[in-house]
């Protein structure tokens, strides 16, 4: 029996667009570098819904594989980014990422 | 380069005032003023000697010795060669330069001695030599113009010599910028030529021109080469240069302008003689610039009081009658004009450089006189030259004026013969003026003047032998044939110019001749009268009539070409500076520049250091990638 | 019929708390959002029979991550005001910018060929098949992952000292 009788991938497709979309309109729209990297986490785990639904269609577990890799990854550099930005907070006293534009002319 | 041993000497001659040159230029501060004098004179020597040989070697170059080295280049199907060349016009011009150079150059060695830039002097002296030498030695006309231009620059050079001098350097500004226009006709008349004949080599031209039957053309190169010989040889309207040029050493006005530069529009003219005589209004032309510049200059000579000043406006007047006689058709007679000419006003400035130079720098006659005591030398000579260029027999100019008015009186009437009379009365008038204002009478100067040193005095008396002689040469046939003789000089120039030889009976040229020797002797019988003693002088300057205060201004010709050319060219020359140069080209050269830099400022605000802006601008451009991709 | 229905909802849900992340100014109320976010997705995984990633989702990103940014955001002590925001300008751009990126990531699936479409019943996110995969074919990468934790940790405590 299908679970999921009229779900095509393109629904996946679609969600996961949606998802990280919203995710790079958050990275462009706030100033706190915490909630940007929050939203890079939204972006990763929309790929992420993405691969599984792939996955699935394909009956391949390599998909699943590079999603738990993802996560490893991931949660690395959640890690050393936040140690950065707590680094830079005390420097700063503050976590606006407006501050740091110093890759100029 | 191969070639029989005659042609190599072609080259012989031509550079070796060059070497002279370029040794002076290397080792000239070692070996001092008197070996820079023998070094730039042995390479004038030595070139007459080898030009003398080449001459008598080839019994007067009848036959056209050819020295060519290599195609210069070539536009379409025009090719010019770097060749020299060498027949009876140019080998008598050879002999003229390098003879009447190696004299002045001696001269020059006292004139100029104690002057600390004499290595500069000889060194332009003897580059002068050299263009001179490739003016009359090419055998096309661009190589010509090499010459002439280079002749051009030597006189320019040379003019502006005691450069430290603000008006000698206009002067020679002056001098050049009047020869450019000239050149301009030039430049035209050979582009003419080598459009309708293929070719700029006299070889190539002058058979052709039998068959050319276009006669407008034909004027039209005709006058073109006339305008250039205009700007060269100091023909109205283009001669005020030649008066102010005496602003250089008196050793380069003899040179240059008396005896080789100016006389490089006749050879010219003689050179095209073949493409004139099928152009008759072009010899028009040249008779009616020559007499009118003639006439005016010996007018204006009269009123002068400058002593090189008078020898100017003589030399342009003398070129007036030689352009007066080639425009008859006489080519020979003007070619003999010249060859008389450079022995006697070279003498003449060589005399007056002699006496400025006794008189420590005094040129104004009103200054002199009563130099015939001190100065023995210089005042024979001074006479020999003064009566041969008025025409005195048996001195050179005798022969070579008789034979311009002979055939004035053939080829265009009685009318231009009289003109020509009156302008050789006016020479002698002027001539003797300045002969006895400057040697007879008392002295009017408070120096005491000295004769000159040996190596001036030699130059000297070697001029006025050939001034004597060298009338001979061209022995008119009443006299020749009588006594055996043949007129050296046209056998010599039949091969190359075109001769038109007077047919008058005897007698209507005796009686000619008679009348102009008559004419003449009167004529310096009352400017004895007029100037022969001191007293006449003082009352006579004092009442001038409006001509004459005219005449002595030269009428104003100066300020003329000052307000009508300068002052309008000067405008032009700001117009499109400011509207062509300054708003057009200056923006659009630096466009380029300034669009980058423009361009540089506007984009360097995209790196504004803030990550978030660089966020936006690469989803943006992933986007377009993605635009594109998909509609691909 | 239900689990479409649950499909559409998670996907309802996980949107809608995903945009609120964003647009709310408080940084505590983002996290929450977004771990609503993460237990979305992790229902996702669930109705495609990943069990295994979807314990793991819910283990590491909604247990560990969100609690690290949690412990980060109250040592920081940001509040709702903390943080300047951005001119209007910047806003639209920003909406715009990524509302056209999404349009074409959209627009360009027309140009994508799949040949299979449908979802199916796989046992190939159960424990014991994913983790046949992971350990014959992936094992190296596997080991190498942990050194990379391993340098995630040395990392941070070094960067966090004084």
């Amino acid at each position: 029996m299908e679970i999921l009788p009229n779900i095509s991938i393109y629904h996946y497709v679609i969600v996961s667009i949606l998802l990280f979309g919203i995710g790079v309109v958050g990275v462009m729209l706030r100033r706190n570098a915490l909630i940007i990297f929050m939203c890079i986490e939204l972006m990763l785990n929309a790929v992420n819904l993405l691969m599984v639904g792939f996955s699935n269609m394909w009956g391949d577990g390599k998909a699943q594989v590079f999603v738990f890799f993802i996560m490893a990854v991931a949660a690395a550099e959640v890690v050393i980014g936040l140690a950065i930005l707590m680094m830079v907070y005390r420097n700063q006293e503050t976590t606006d990422i407006n501050i740091l534009n110093k890759m100029k002319w | 380069m191969v070639g029989p041993v005659m042609e190599n000497l072609l080259l012989v001659i031509l550079l070796f005032p060059l070497l002279g040159a370029g040794l002076n230029l290397l080792i000239g501060n070692k070996v001092g003023e008197k070996g820079i004098g023998w070094i730039a004179n042995t390479a004038t020597g030595f070139s007459f000697l080898t030009a003398l040989y080449v001459f008598f070697a080839s019994g007067g170059c009848q036959s056209g010795l050819t020295f060519s080295m290599f195609e210069w280049f070539h536009f379409g199907k025009v090719s010019i060669p770097f060749s020299f060349y060498l027949d009876g016009l140019s080998g008598l011009f050879v002999l003229i330069i390098t003879g009447i150079g190696s004299l002045i150059h001696l001269f020059s060695m006292g004139y100029m001695h104690g002057d600390k830039e004499i290595k500069r002097y000889f060194m332009y002296l003897n580059l002068f030599i050299f263009f001179m030498l490739t003016l009359v030695m090419a055998s096309n006309y661009l190589l010509m113009f090499v010459g002439w231009e280079g002749v051009g620059l030597c006189s320019y050079l040379l003019i502006g010599f005691w450069y430290q001098n603000s008006t000698y350097s206009e002067a020679a500004n002056k001098a050049f910028i009047m020869n450019r226009i000239g050149d301009l006709g030039f430049l035209l008349g050979t582009m003419l030529m080598a459009y309708h004949f293929g070719s700029l080599s006299f070889g190539d031209v002058f058979p052709q021109l039998s068959q050319f039957s276009d006669t407008g053309v034909l004027t039209a190169i005709g006058i073109l080469f006339f305008i250039g010989a205009m700007g060269k040889s100091a023909q109205l309207p283009l001669f005020t240069w030649l008066p102010d040029a005496m602003a250089g050493p008196t050793p380069v006005s003899a040179l240059i302008h008396a005896a080789t530069m100016v006389t490089a529009g006749i050879y010219l003219l003689a050179r095209t003689s073949a493409l004139y005589v099928l152009a008759p209004l072009a010899l028009d032309l040249v008779l009616y610039t020559g007499l009118a510049t003639a006439l005016l200059a010996a007018v204006i000579a009269v009123y002068q009081n400058d002593i090189k000043k008078v020898l100017a406006y003589s030399t342009v007047s003398q070129l007036g009658l030689m352009f007066a006689a080639v425009g008859s058709g006489g080519f020979g007679a003007g070619v003999f004009h010249v060859l008389t000419h450079a022995a006697f006003k070279a003498l003449l400035f060589l005399g007056a450089g002699s006496v400025i130079h006794g008189l420590h720098g005094e040129q104004d006659i009103l200054k002199m006189g009563g130099l015939k005591k001190n100065m023995p030398v210089t005042y024979i000579t001074f006479l020999i030259a003064t009566l041969a260029i008025s025409g005195i027999p048996p001195f050179a100019g005798f022969f070579s004026k008789d034979l311009i008015l002979v055939t004035l009186y053939e080829a265009r009437g009685p009318l231009f013969f009289g003109i020509a009379l009156l302008i050789s009365l006016l020479t002698a008038f002027y001539m003797f003026r300045l002969f006895f204002l400057t040697f007879h009478g008392s002295s009017r100067n408070d120096k005491v003047a000295h004769e000159s040193p040996a190596g001036m005095k030699t130059a000297l008396i070697v001029l006025a032998v050939l001034s004597v002689v060298l009338g001979f040469l061209g022995l008119p046939h009443i006299f020749a044939h009588p006594l055996g003789l043949s007129n050296l000089l046209e056998e010599q120039l039949k091969t190359a110019v075109v001769m038109s030889a007077p047919h008058l009976s005897a007698t209507t040229e005796i009686v000619l001749m008679v009348i102009t020797l008559t004419a003449v002797v009167i004529t310096i019988a009352l400017s004895k009268r007029k100037y022969g003693s001191v007293q006449s002088l003082m009352a006579e300057e004092t009442r001038l009539t409006t001509l004459e205060k005219w005449a002595s201004h030269k009428f104003y010709l100066d300020e003329i070409y000052e307000t009508v050319v300068t002052k309008n060219m000067d405008r032009l020359a700001r117009f499109t500076q400011r509207w062509a140069d300054e708003l057009i080209f200056h923006n659009i050269s630096s466009l380029s520049g300034r669009s980058v830099r423009e361009l540089g400022l506007v984009m360097r605000k995209i790196q504004n250091g803030n990550v978030g802006s660089y966020f936006t601008a690469m989803v943006l451009a992933m986007s377009l990638i993605l635009i594109y991709f998909i509609f691909q | 019929m239900v689990t479409e229905m649950m499909f559409y909802f998670l996907s309802f849900v996980a949107i809608l708390s995903a945009i609120m992340m964003i647009s709310t100014k408080n940084p505590v109320h983002s996290i929450l959002y977004l771990i609503v976010t993460f237990f979305a997705i992790a229902g996702h995984y669930f109705l495609l029979n990943a069990q295994f990633l979807g314990m793991v989702h819910i283990i590491v990103y909604a247990g560990a991550i969100m609690v690290l940014f949690l412990y980060v955001i109250m040592m920081l002590n940001l509040n709702e005001d903390a943080e300047p925001v951005k001119s209007k300008y910047q806003k639209i751009s920003a909406t715009v910018s990524g509302g056209i990126f999404m349009l074409v990531l959209v627009a360009s699936l027309r140009s994508a060929e799949v040949s299979l479409e449908k979802t199916r019943n796989t046992d190939i996110g159960l424990v014991n098949q994913l983790g046949k995969v992971l350990f014959n074919d992936y094992l190296l990468p596997f080991e190498l992952s942990s050194i990379l934790l391993l340098s995630a940790m040395i990392g941070a405590v070094f960067l966090s000292k004084k």
